[in-house]
């Protein structure tokens, strides 16, 4: 039974394609047909040639010798290059530059990039790549969390946010608990790979496809490496099979290596890696090592806590001071902390470097809070809900983050009680304590969680948008903005706010692809900002050609321009009524301009990044979900029984496509916290770089009742486009109730009494594990009362 | 060294001489250019690649071109007439089951499949015969409730 439901005022009719209809994905005609085109489906110009790259094969050491000799003679080389050969700076643009195009000396992870070859195949020139001769003067590599806090190895210097005095109200507290737990990294797994396609254009320009979720950037990279700027390259981007955060720094590798390649050549060149080097080669979400301190009253009210997080950077700084950053703004949650101290080391080791993946450093510092709530309640030996609702934000007390910030827009406790009530989440607990007494090999467990996700890039620069729309004089449009669409369906959404703003049917709207020649300076577009920033920028455009047709009919028509009105694709001027069609082609002819740029920054916004104090966000996103489980104690192997989910989306814009982020966000975050391993062998090389060994949830993992419901009181504080929230990551972290109810299954052996060592990702193996272990310990609790 | 072919694909009979290690996909989508079949993993694990081989769904990154000699084949491009749509592509459109729609065309392929030989199959059913097909953006949900709809109406 699935079931799915939203705001009934919204739901059914299409209007035309407006703002809070569930109007299908732009592309969806073109995706159902097979004539959707991602970068490997441009069509290829004569001559073609297909580049690979010749990776290292060690995790740290010093190239002493290089021999590409017999990747010359392979068959079909056309070209071969490495650190030497480049005209410009090797640097794939991280902020640090430690992040370089072609190893220099020095080799920091297996699957670095060496060198790179053109040949006449995609198979002759992974063939050729394989072949250099290369001669390492081994360096101890640092493999794990543990030993880089050891050596003190980090990629950006340690950092510290704090708010009262957290040792001495965890002192002076009834309770204190302390403990360590981990958890895995995870692989974006965006089911189109990395690809790039460069075409040499004429006075040395080029333009770059690239499958990119910030061609801004690209273009900058590419235009550095080949001693170029931004002028000189065009970087296009009509969509992507999936992003997820994998393809916001980690492309201009790819995009660098085949426009050097192509620059050289004279040819197009493309470059797809395959899956398995993708895995090697990119960032993933960093993995964690948390330590927690809290102490806590009778009632489970947190006097004070104190998390020290360590998270594997890899090899570079990437994106791990902002993701870091955020782990930090997360590790409250939901939750009022009066006295904390929140420190956050960022260790650098031999391993690919980490990047963005949805959520961007707040689910980990989610997991860290939850974890401790889960502890607490199994200390009192009472319902880990009530020590959540207990420790909730409150509304107009209690409600200070961290880093100073009120939490102005709460909508906890719209949705918790609602949650709890619709999934009778006491009732089933019960019913579950029941089951597990009953049932000796089969345990259940359920988990109630709630999210709070600040939305805005922390980096206050970034939160700008750009958008351009065209109008034709036969009345169509085309669209452009500084996004880019990866399956989460900002097209449309963007789409949908120009077709509200000039009443029109969306049908007269294209998207045209992302285009920095179109668009410039546009930010990535991550942080689930995508439809809050360039909605509003297009939302700017067509309100200002708006305004010169509304000049021109009130001119036209000789009515006040009150009078003109855009309605049903028709514009009314007093009491005449033309299609909107006739009105371009009118104003067109009295030399109206129908072409607009529009901008948008974000307002509110500030934040000291030194005494980590501010408004780093704009507003919250918030939503929680019950998840119950069931596992077999014989095997460690579970089913998801049941979620419920009610996620706060403000005024939605599509929620059709809104639910589906939710959806597909919270099955993502249960691989994350379950299926999906990272495993990196002593040599440090990845070895589940493929899906044969790592495992991404599959349609037989999805919960066997899966209701997911939007909350119908839902609508920004803040004026938004429309009214909504940002969408795109904040339901992953709803998976984190999954993990738990993992917990409570485990925890059913004992009665419910102990609390199970159990880290993420939960595979069946570590639930395994985590069973054994609370055996053993339960075992040893009773050994004393025998001695007795 | 090159070998022979005689394929038919989408109804069109094709001859093309063809290295013995090409991949039915790659032969797919270079040699004619129907790049409505997507690569994910190309080690026959994601179901991307899927199309129909007289009659049976096959990973077409696990075959080679020289395999399908003398075979029909359909791909997502063949699967309805110009200009119309299967019941299983409007489904999937009309129910959203799709966002970066890369994981579609061969989710559409393997759900025809199923429906082939189970035309009303139960929610269970449909899990357990999609699972070598990963999509990593929609949670499955609406792919399931698109195939329910299209077995509804008739496909
Ligand atoms: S590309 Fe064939 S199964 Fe993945
Ligand atoms: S829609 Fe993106 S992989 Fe399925």
């Amino acid at each position: 039974m699935t079931e799915t439901t939203s705001d009934p005022t919204t739901h059914g009719v299409l209007r035309g394609g407006s703002v809070g209809t569930p109007v299908p994905h732009e592309s969806a005609h073109l995706h159902v047909s097979g004539e959707a085109r991602y970068t490997d489906d441009i069509p290829e110009p004569v001559g073609t040639l297909h580049a690979a790259i010749g990776m290292s094969e060690r995790a740290h050491a010093r190239i002493k010798s290089i021999d590409l000799g017999p990747v010359w003679n392979t068959p079909g080389v056309v070209d071969v290059m490495t650190v030497d050969d480049l005209p410009g700076a090797n640097d794939i643009g991280g902020p640090v530059g430690d992040d370089p195009i072609f190893a220099d000396g020095l080799v920091q992870y297996v699957g670095q990039s060496i060198f790179a070859v053109a040949a006449t195949s995609v198979e002759l020139a992974r063939r050729a790549a394989r072949k250099a001769v290369i001669e390492y003067e081994e360096l101890e590599p640092i493999l794990d969390i543990d030993t880089a806090l050891e050596k003190k190895s980090f990629v950006i210097p340690t950092e510290k946010m704090s708010r009262g005095d957290a040792p001495k109200a965890i002192d002076a507290a009834a309770h204190r608990l302390q403990g360590r737990f981990r958890f895995g990294g995870q692989d974006q797994f965006y089911l189109e790979g990395h690809i790039a396609f460069a075409l040499p254009k004429e006075d040395g320009d080029m333009l770059v496809y690239s499958s990119s979720q910030h061609p801004g950037e690209v273009q900058f990279v590419v235009a550095h490496a080949l001693g170029k700027t931004a002028k000189d390259v065009v970087v296009e981007c009509r969509r992507m099979g999936g992003g997820f955060g994998g393809k916001e720094t980690q492309p201009a590798l790819f995009a660098s290596i085949a426009a050097l390649l192509a620059s050289r050549t004279g040819r197009a060149v493309k470059i797809r890696p395959d899956r398995d080097t993708d895995m090697v080669m990119t960032g993933k979400r960093h993995g964690y090592r948390v330590d927690y301190d809290v102490g806590f009253d009778e009632q489970g009210q947190i006097n004070g806590v104190e998390f020290e997080f360590a998270s594997n950077c890899g090899m570079s700084a990437d994106l791990s001071g902002p993701v870091n950053d955020r782990t930090m703004f997360h590790a409250d949650n939901a939750y009022y902390l009066d006295n904390v101290s929140i420190i956050s080391h960022r260790c650098k080791t031999h391993t690919v470097s980490n990047t963005a993946f949805r959520g961007f450093g707040g689910p980990q510092g989610m997991m860290a809070i939850e974890w401790v709530m889960d502890e607490i309640a199994r200390y009192l030996k009472v319902d880990p809900l009530d020590v959540r609702t207990t420790n909730f934000y409150g509304i107009g007390e209690r409600d200070v983050t961290p880093y100073h910030m009120k939490v102005e827009d709460n909508v906890l406790m719209d949705i918790v009680p609602e949650l709890e009530k619709t999934s009778r989440y006491r009732k089933r607990r019960r019913e579950i304590a029941g089951y597990n007494e009953s049932s000796e090999w089969l345990k259940r467990g359920i988990a109630l969680t709630p999210v709070k996700f600040g939305i805005s890039f922390t980096a206050t620069h970034y939160n700008q948008a750009g958008a351009l729309l065209h109008i034709y004089s036969d009345g169509t449009l085309q669209l452009n903005h500084g996004g880019t669409e990866m399956g989460q369906g900002l097209f449309t959404k963007v789409a949908q706010v120009v077709a509200e703003e000039l009443q029109i049917d969306i049908s007269r709207i294209r998207c045209t692809p992302s285009d920095t020649a179109r668009v410039p300076n546009a930010s990535a577009t991550a942080a689930s900002s995508g439809s809050d920033l360039n909605g509003m920028a297009a939302q700017a455009a067509a309100r200002t050609i708006k305004g010169r047709l509304t000049e021109f009919a009130a001119q036209h028509y000789e009515v006040p321009a009150d009078e003109v009105v855009f309605a049903n694709d028709a514009v009314r001027a007093g009491d005449q009524q033309v299609p909107f069609a006739e009105l371009t082609h009118l104003a067109y002819m009295a030399r109206v301009s129908l072409s607009s740029t529009g901008f948008y920054k974000t307002p509110k916004i500030h934040y000291d990044r030194a005494t980590f104090s501010g408004r780093p966000f704009y507003y919250f996103a918030y939503g929680a979900a019950v998840s119950e489980v069931e596992i077999d104690v014989l095997t460690g192997e579970y089913r998801v029984l049941r979620v419920d989910i009610l996620h706060d989306v403000g005024k939605s814009l599509n929620p059709a496509i809104d639910l589906g982020q939710i959806e597909g966000g919270f099955i993502q975050g249960m691989g994350w916290l379950t299926t999906e391993e990272l495993w990196w062998n002593a040599k440090g090389e990845l070895q589940t770089h493929a899906p044969s060994t790592y495992k991404i949830p599959v349609v037989s993992d999805m919960p066997e009742v899966f209701n997911v419901n939007l909350l119908r009181s839902g609508r920004n504080n803040e004026p938004t486009i429309h009214r909504s929230k940002a969408v795109g990551e904040p339901p992953l972290m709803l998976a984190i109730s999954v993990l738990h109810a993992l917990k409570d299954a485990v925890a059913g052996i004992g009665g419910h009494q102990l609390s199970p060592h159990l880290g993420a990702p939960a595979t069946p193996e570590a639930v395994l594990m985590a069973i054994g272990d609370l055996n053993q310990r339960l075992e040893s609790e009773k050994e004393p009362a025998g001695v007795a | 060294m090159s070998v022979k072919i005689e394929v038919e694909v989408n109804g069109t009979r094709h001859e093309r001489e063809v290295d013995p290690r090409l991949l039915l996909v790659h032969f797919l989508r270079e040699e004619l250019s129907l790049t409505g079949t997507n690569v994910g993993c190309e080690t026959s694990l994601c179901g991307a690649c899927t199309v129909k081989m007289d009659g049976l769904t096959v990973k077409s990154c696990t075959q080679l071109a020289v395999q399908a000699d003398g075979a029909s084949i359909t791909t997502i491009e063949g699967l309805s007439p110009e200009g119309e749509l299967h019941p299983l592509q409007q489904a999937f459109w009309d129910e959203h089951g799709l966002q970066c729609g890369y994981c579609t065309p061969g989710m559409i392929l393997a759900a025809e499949g199923l429906l082939a030989v189970n035309p009303s199959p139960g929610e269970s059913e449909i899990r357990e015969s999609l699972k070598g097909n990963l999509c990593r953006c929609t949670g499955y949900h609406n792919i399931v409730k698109a195939i329910q709809s299209a077995a509804k109406g008739g496909a």
